[in-house]
């Protein structure tokens, strides 16, 4: 918890929530007829409304991008070392705004909400939603805030995925797409990843096809293996050695299956700190989101056709040690970009964190962020 | 940004680039050039560097800049993409300047190239009298820290044009001030110090 908020916070924040009686039709083919989406706001959008910046999330992160929502809060919002006063993504400069994807557990409308057509929650019954469903919902969103031109949408990982897709489908309504350590489409591993955490959340007992909700029981079990899988795929071989190398948690090996490696404390305190607060059917359906996401498809699988409606500005950035998403998946769509001649920065940093560096403070990183956002803000007069 | 170029070399490149046209550079260090082309010539296109300042010198000089190393070749761009690819000051320091002088000519119409001149008299002179490897204003580096493996003349650049088929459609080599005196004309292998070339495939 913050003794005092530090000044380059944006402080103590309030989470809003927007409503939408329109139904959104989904890619898959259904339709949510009526959702919330819990989102939050940090900065001032000026006269002409053109400071704003969406930022997009992650598989398990949320609308809570920075600061703190009381001075009780152990740690500040996800992104804290790119978002604030000052920060690359100047929060004096910009009006940022975050939502949580439909779908989530976090305060939008998700399987854990209450389908009004049957009082229980979703559960199984929330259809599965894709990146263009939520760049529509994100969209939708924007038209509530009187927002009609982001000044750019950021995102990492799945988020870039996000702004990419926002560069497609609505190519007028923003500036810039800065795409960090995200790619194209997912490989076969990835996809196999996504489907061993699956696998672990479906056969747990306490699963009951998803309607867990009414045996008031969750599957943690499956969620918490799911958790630590997913985050030996968000380190490199390299931080994990440097990190934990072999050290034990007491002196001696007791030759007995209890935590003894500091490795295995790690990943058992993710899981922990994970379980009770994400929701199963949200991790299987953005794991889904994930699977499915290539804006090629519709384009005989030719991400450059794809791109060919973009009219954003792009900055592209990856990580040496990402192997999830490394650099080389960056670089197909930095080729896409200005092999339709449009306008494209492309920074590979050096980093031993992998996927995960995307959220830490590595200098030259949060440097070339900065100075391409600082573009941006001239660029639209702030 | 300023009109003034520190780099001389930058001035006689952009008397040569056409208005309105298609520029990759390629070792485009903090954007100097893609900056000053595109303000004075329209020009669009894209920078190519490997220094981690540089790039984000290059993004504060709101160039695009693509993070590469031009050791691996230009494979990420189709044939003809640019109509000038630039490369100023680096083809010394590449590990293969005939791959990379080939690729320059596959993707864009014509190249330019600038190297320091090994030919210059002073580095004759350090060589054949001093009888150690020269060191000059346009090469300050010592042999054993140089990041300039591959040093030529300007004959030797003029062979390796003709062997790979490229017609030269203009040269010039000035002296350390990049000046581009009357001398420099007559004997620009034994005078010059800074060769620049203009060329496309014969």
């Amino acid at each position: 918890m913050p003794d005092v908020i530090p000044a380059d916070s944006v402080g103590i924040v309030t989470p809003e929530i927007a409503h939408f009686d329109q139904p959104l039709s989904l890619t898959s083919g259904g339709v949510i007829d009526a959702y919330d989406l819990i989102y939050e706001t940090y900065g001032e959008l000026n006269q002409d409304k053109s400071n704003a910046v969406l930022v997009c999330h992650a598989l398990s992160s949320n609308h809570h991008v920075a600061g703190y929502h009381s001075m009780e809060d152990s740690k500040p919002g996800w992104w804290e070392n790119m978002v604030g006063p000052g920060k690359p993504i100047d929060t004096n400069r910009f009006f940022v705004v975050a939502c949580n994807n439909l779908g989530g557990c976090y305060g939008s409308t998700g399987p854990a909400s209450i389908n009004p057509a049957t009082g229980k929650p979703f559960g199984p019954d929330f259809p599965i939603v894709t990146v263009r469903d939520w760049v529509e919902s994100q969209a939708r969103l924007s038209d509530q805030l009187g927002i009609d031109t982001w000044a750019a949408v950021v995102g990492g990982s799945l988020g870039g995925m996000q702004a990419i897709q926002w560069s497609i489908d609505y190519p007028e309504r923003l500036r810039h797409a800065v795409v960090i350590a995200a790619a194209p489409k997912l490989t076969a591993q990835n996809i196999a990843f996504n489907e061993v955490a699956r696998q672990a959340i479906r056969t747990d007992p306490n699963f009951h096809d998803g309607r867990y909700y009414d045996f008031n029981t969750e599957p943690d079990r499956g969620l918490r293996i799911a958790r630590m899988l997913g985050h030996i795929t968000y380190l490199s071989d390299e931080a994990m050695r440097e990190k934990f190398g072999r050290d034990l948690r007491d002196e001696k090996i007791d030759f007995d299956f209890d935590v003894e490696f500091q490795v295995e404390s790690y990943l058992r305190y993710q899981a922990d700190s994970f379980i009770g607060k994400f929701d199963a059917n949200t991790y299987l359906l953005i794991t889904k989101v994930l699977d499915y996401f290539d804006p090629a498809e519709n384009f005989g699988g030719n991400l450059t056709r794809a791109m060919a409606r973009a009219r954003a500005s792009f900055l592209v950035v990856s990580f040496t040690s990402d192997w999830r998403f490394a650099p080389s998946r960056s670089r197909e769509i930095v080729k896409s970009i200005h092999d339709n001649d449009l306008n494209v920065s492309y920074a590979e940093i050096k980093a031993s964190q992998g996927h995960d560096a995307f959220l830490m403070k590595i200098p030259h990183y949060l440097d070339v962020v900065a100075a391409y956002m600082d573009r941006a803000a001239k660029e639209v007069g702030i | 940004m300023s009109l003034h170029l520190e780099r001389a070399d930058f001035a006689i490149i952009a008397d040569w680039i056409k208005p309105g046209s298609s520029v990759l550079d390629l070792g485009c260090g903090d954007g100097t050039l893609m900056a000053y082309l595109q303000k004075q010539k329209q020009t669009r296109g894209y920078g190519i560097e490997i220094d981690d300042d540089d790039i984000t010198a290059s993004i504060k000089n709101g160039i695009n800049v693509i993070h590469m190393d031009l050791n691996e070749g230009l494979s990420e761009f189709d044939e003809d993409s640019f109509d000038y690819v630039i490369l100023s000051l680096t083809l010394q320091a590449m590990q293969s300047p005939e791959l990379l002088l080939k690729e320059m000519m596959r993707v864009g119409t014509e190249g330019i190239v600038t190297f320091p001149n090994f030919g210059n008299w002073k580095s004759r002179l350090q060589l054949a009298l001093g009888g150690r490897m020269p060191v000059t204003r346009s090469l300050p580096n010592t042999w054993y820290n140089t990041p300039n493996i591959h040093l030529c003349t300007i004959k030797d650049f003029e062979d390796l044009c003709e062997s790979l088929g490229f017609r030269i459609i203009e040269q010039r080599a000035v002296d350390h001030v990049h000046k581009s005196a009357r001398g420099l004309k007559l004997f620009p292998n034994l005078l010059g110090q800074i060769a620049l070339y203009r060329f496309k495939r014969a």
